[in-house]
């Protein structure tokens, strides 16, 4: 498939399938392609990673967790691996990423989140997790979310996108 | 939230089926038919549970993007935020509890563009944008276990 026409189906993907009956043929139909090649194209990514994960992408705030934290660390640079592997084992972590300080003003190097029923949950876990763990000597922060302006996936591929000037 | 939209979101937060018919192939294993498990998906999306059926996409390989964040008085935030929102690039965006209290995830195709995102959102919204794109993610993402009550 040429590269104008994986990138129309990424687009065309990126916001979800349609709740067809045939929802591969059904992109087919739209983009000019067989319903084989939508499949196939989709399998390939996620057989090399461009695609984590296909499935229902759940919003936890409709779903009753009204709690979403978001857990700052600064944990040293030869020990920021070993730590963000812990917090990925723990249960109510659901997203453990290294990012860089931005000194002065930001020194955290480590983000983790939890989401949870309520605050005070969220906070008994996160009690739990740094007890476990031992993460008690390293400075942390805790940013609840208090509100919700925007949710929707990554739009990687855009409205106004062109290839070699081609119109998506 | 019925059994049915239960097991969906308990079975198939990764691994949806590609083939001809998923939702009949999903239905099969379920117990169910392919009208109600369309249906069940159609309820959850409109209800607002679901974001999307669809792919999550590999953040590094997908092309660039970056967790960004902006330190607003507090009375602007609801008209800083949504002049932010206005860019396409802009998915995730939260109000969250610091100095630094706009935080939101901007995607472009490339590394150049989320460069000139940045710096347009930056001109837009009228306040200093702090990037920290991801280094090194520690997570595989199979979706959330949720806890019915």
């Amino acid at each position: 498939m040429d590269e104008i026409s994986q990138l129309r189906l990424r687009k065309a993907i990126q916001n979800g399938l349609p709740l067809t009956a045939q929802p591969y043929l059904t992109l087919a139909n739209d983009l000019g392609l067989t319903e084989a090649q939508v499949m196939q194209t989709i399998c390939d990514w996620q057989e090399d990673g461009l695609i984590k994960r296909l499935g229902l992408v759940v919003k936890h705030h409709s779903l009753g967790y009204k709690a979403n934290a978001m857990v700052v660390w600064d944990i040293p640079d030869h020990k920021v691996d070993e730590v963000g592997d812990l917090l990925s084992l723990c249960d109510a972590v659901t997203l453990c990423y290294q990012r860089p300080r931005q000194l002065p003003e930001w020194n955290y190097n480590l983000f983790s989140m939890i989401h949870g029923q309520d605050r005070d949950t969220v906070l008994r876990q996160l009690a739990d997790i740094v007890k476990d763990n031992g993460l008690s000597g390293f400075n942390r922060d805790v940013l609840f979310s208090y509100k919700l302006f925007k949710q929707c996936g990554g739009q990687y591929v855009q409205p106004t996108s062109t290839v070699g000037g081609v119109a998506l | 939230m019925n059994p049915l939209q239960q097991q969906l979101i308990d079975e198939y937060q990764k691994d949806l089926p590609v083939c001809s018919r998923p939702y009949l192939a999903m239905a099969n294993r379920l117990g169910s038919t392919e009208q109600d498990v369309i249906h069940a998906l159609e309820e959850l999306k409109n209800s607002g549970a679901l974001s999307r059926i669809g792919p999550v996409f590999n953040h590094k390989k997908a092309g660039a993007s970056t967790l960004a964040a902006m330190a607003v008085p507090e009375d602007e935030l609801a008209e800083v935020a949504e002049r932010v929102n206005a860019f396409e690039g802009v998915n995730h965006n939260y109000a969250r509890e610091h100095r630094f209290n706009l935080w939101f995830v901007v995607t472009a195709p490339d590394q150049d563009q989320l460069q000139a995102s940045l710096k347009a959102i930056e001109l837009s919204g009228g306040y200093k944008v702090m990037s920290l794109p991801m280094v090194k993610s520690h997570f595989i993402d199979l979706g959330f276990k949720v806890k019915w009550q």
